[in-house]
């Protein structure tokens, strides 16, 4: 399913002297499977963006198309669009209400009108899919550690089976151990399940290493729009805008500056051995 | 919805009001309330009126953000004028079917709308000029007499700034709850009464679990920095009053004058 975003526009608290431009003109088209990373400092506006991509917010002006239709029309099944546009917010963790975690991944698909035996054959799954044992199912949530919490809220979302997934700093107040699994199970996830991946972040080398196409907001505006090699490129502007570049494209910029024949175009660790390599071999 | 409620809210803005001393702006909310009940006849509201409106203008908050706030408590208003008008007994004006309308109900009603709405815009300019913190340091100051008889002042007043400062905190947690719950399918808005009532479970207890986290947070935090109650604790802005102090204790006596003079006269 396509989601194309036509020059939408979002002001919070129009007409009142608290009003603020948060979405500027903005134009994206998001095509499926893709895996895309949405950066940008704090108050950039990605967080506010991607509560559009499933209808929570409404546009100011513009609109948000998915398959062909506006999701603003009176009438538009807006729950229905919230079961395939799956958003985690930030700290989902802080949403869970049940008794026990099962029942807790059971609310999404149940809140889509499935039957009793789907909901729970896709909690299960999910449950299976963030990595959750079934030792925990008929704990209470809240008994949990802060990693499994966020696992089993992510869960909840999952179960509602969304073709597109957005996560909203996912891995924020995660130890490093914590972070890297989530990002590989949210891989795994792709490749099952085939649906669209956006993961909203301002950590460098998330993005770098898993997403093939970055959207780097700034002050409410798309800056880049493009490939991670490709935006990479773009490290001065980047800088300005309080973001930079992953640590290893910084080493290699460095590096070319202290006189190595480097290419600066390298932005994962793996890379940048070979390409370390190549030149001091020659 | 729930942003309207601009009661107790903090009109930051820069005016004489504003930096009146918060003891006298507590007084004066005390005595224009207090105005409002000694008063019993209709000509007696004019310097209310006029000292309200004196007010409102040297406080620089528009109008229509306190209008904003009566919005919440408007069926309040209609409920108790609709109550006064049609349950005063006395001389029959009009009358249909089981309603009969009184003149002193008129009277009653008349009375109560004019008292609820200045109570409440009275005590509003109050809030609406003083930053929580300066409006319980000056409770905390202007009640200190109390301590003499083992009031807990200091600790009444710290309860106070918490729960005033909370209340945007957890309406914003509402807020986030509300829509990550939106975006796993949850509906708010329809249904039945026994449906909503049973939708608000997914809002409520992360809403109360958070709250328990915060407040247990804050407690750690004040203890992290030795806070033990008031004994010896000295203020970085202890109040002192001004010259514009001293007018503003001067005018308010002169108010509470003309009202008491305008009950005995009119009487």
């Amino acid at each position: 399913m396509s989601i194309i975003v036509n020059h939408l526009t979002y002001r919070y608290n129009p007409g009142t002297a608290m009003e603020s431009t948060a979405l500027d003109d903005i134009n994206l088209k998001i095509e499926d499977g893709e895996f895309i990373g949405l950066i940008g400092h704090t108050g950039s506006g990605k967080s506010t963006l991607v509560q559009q991509l499933n209808g929570i917010l409404k546009p100011t002006s513009g609109g948000v198309y998915v398959d062909g239709a506006d999701i603003s029309d009176d009438g538009y099944d807006l729950k229905k669009l919230r079961g395939e546009v799956g958003l985690v917010f930030q700290y989902p963790e802080h949403q869970l209400f049940e008794t026990d975690v099962f029942s807790d991944v059971c609310f999404g698909p149940k809140n889509l009108g499935l039957t009793k035996k789907e909901t729970e054959l896709r909690a299960y799954e999910a449950l299976k899919q963030v990595g959750i044992e079934d030792d925990y199912f008929y704990q209470s949530p809240f008994d949990l550690s802060g990693g499994q919490k966020r696992r089993v809220a992510i869960a909840g979302v999952l179960a509602m089976k969304p073709k597109v997934l957005i996560l909203d700093e996912p891995t924020a107040g995660l130890d490093p151990k914590g972070r890297d699994e989530l990002l590989e199970k949210l891989t795994t996830i792709r490749k099952d399940t085939g649906c669209t991946i956006i993961l909203v972040s301002h950590s460098m080398e998330d993005v770098a290493r898993y997403a093939d196409r970055i959207v780097v907001m700034h002050k409410g505006k798309i800056a880049f729009d493009d490939t991670p090699s490709e935006v990479f490129k773009h490290r001065d502007e980047l800088k300005e805008m309080g973001l930079g570049v992953p640590n290893i494209t910084e080493t290699m910029y460095e590096l070319k500056a202290a006189g190595f024949p480097v290419s600066t175009d390298i932005i994962t660790v793996d890379t940048a051995v070979s390409e370390i390599l190549r030149v001091m071999h020659r | 919805m729930l942003r309207d409620i601009t009661l107790g809210q903090y009109y930051p803005t820069d005016s004489v009001i504003h930096r009146l001393d918060p003891r006298v702006k507590l007084m004066g909310t005390l005595v224009f309330l207090t105005s409002l009940f000694i008063t019993k006849s209709f000509y007696g509201y004019i310097p209310a009126i006029l000292f309200l409106f004196i007010v409102i203008k040297l406080s620089k908050v528009p109008f229509s953000f306190m209008v904003r706030g009566m919005k919440a408590i408007a069926f309040l208003l209609v409920f108790s004028v609709v109550l006064n008008l049609f349950l005063t007994q006395g001389e029959v004006i009009y009358e249909f079917w089981k309603f009969k309308i009184t003149k002193e109900g008129i009277y009653t009603a008349g009375f109560m709308a004019i008292r609820l709405s200045f109570l409440i815009i009275g005590s509003s300019i109050m809030t609406l000029t003083t930053t929580p913190n300066n409006l319980t340091d000056g409770l905390e100051k202007g009640l200190g007499f109390l301590k003499i008889i083992h009031v807990p002042v200091h600790e009444i007043s710290m309860m106070m700034s918490i729960a005033l400062r909370f209340i945007p905190i957890l309406m914003e947690e509402t807020d986030k709850i509300m829509k990550a719950q939106m975006a796993r399918g949850a509906d708010f808005e329809s249904g039945n009464m026994f449906k909503r009532v049973k939708s608000l479970v997914p809002l409520l207890v992360p809403l109360f679990v958070s709250a328990f986290r915060r407040a247990n947070d804050l407690a750690m935090a004040m203890e992290a920095r030795c806070y033990r109650g008031g004994e010896g604790r000295t203020k970085m802005k202890p109040l002192k009053y001004k010259k514009r102090d001293a007018i503003g204790y001067l005018v308010l006596a002169l108010y509470l004058g003309i009202i008491i003079a305008l009950r005995i006269i009119l009487k």
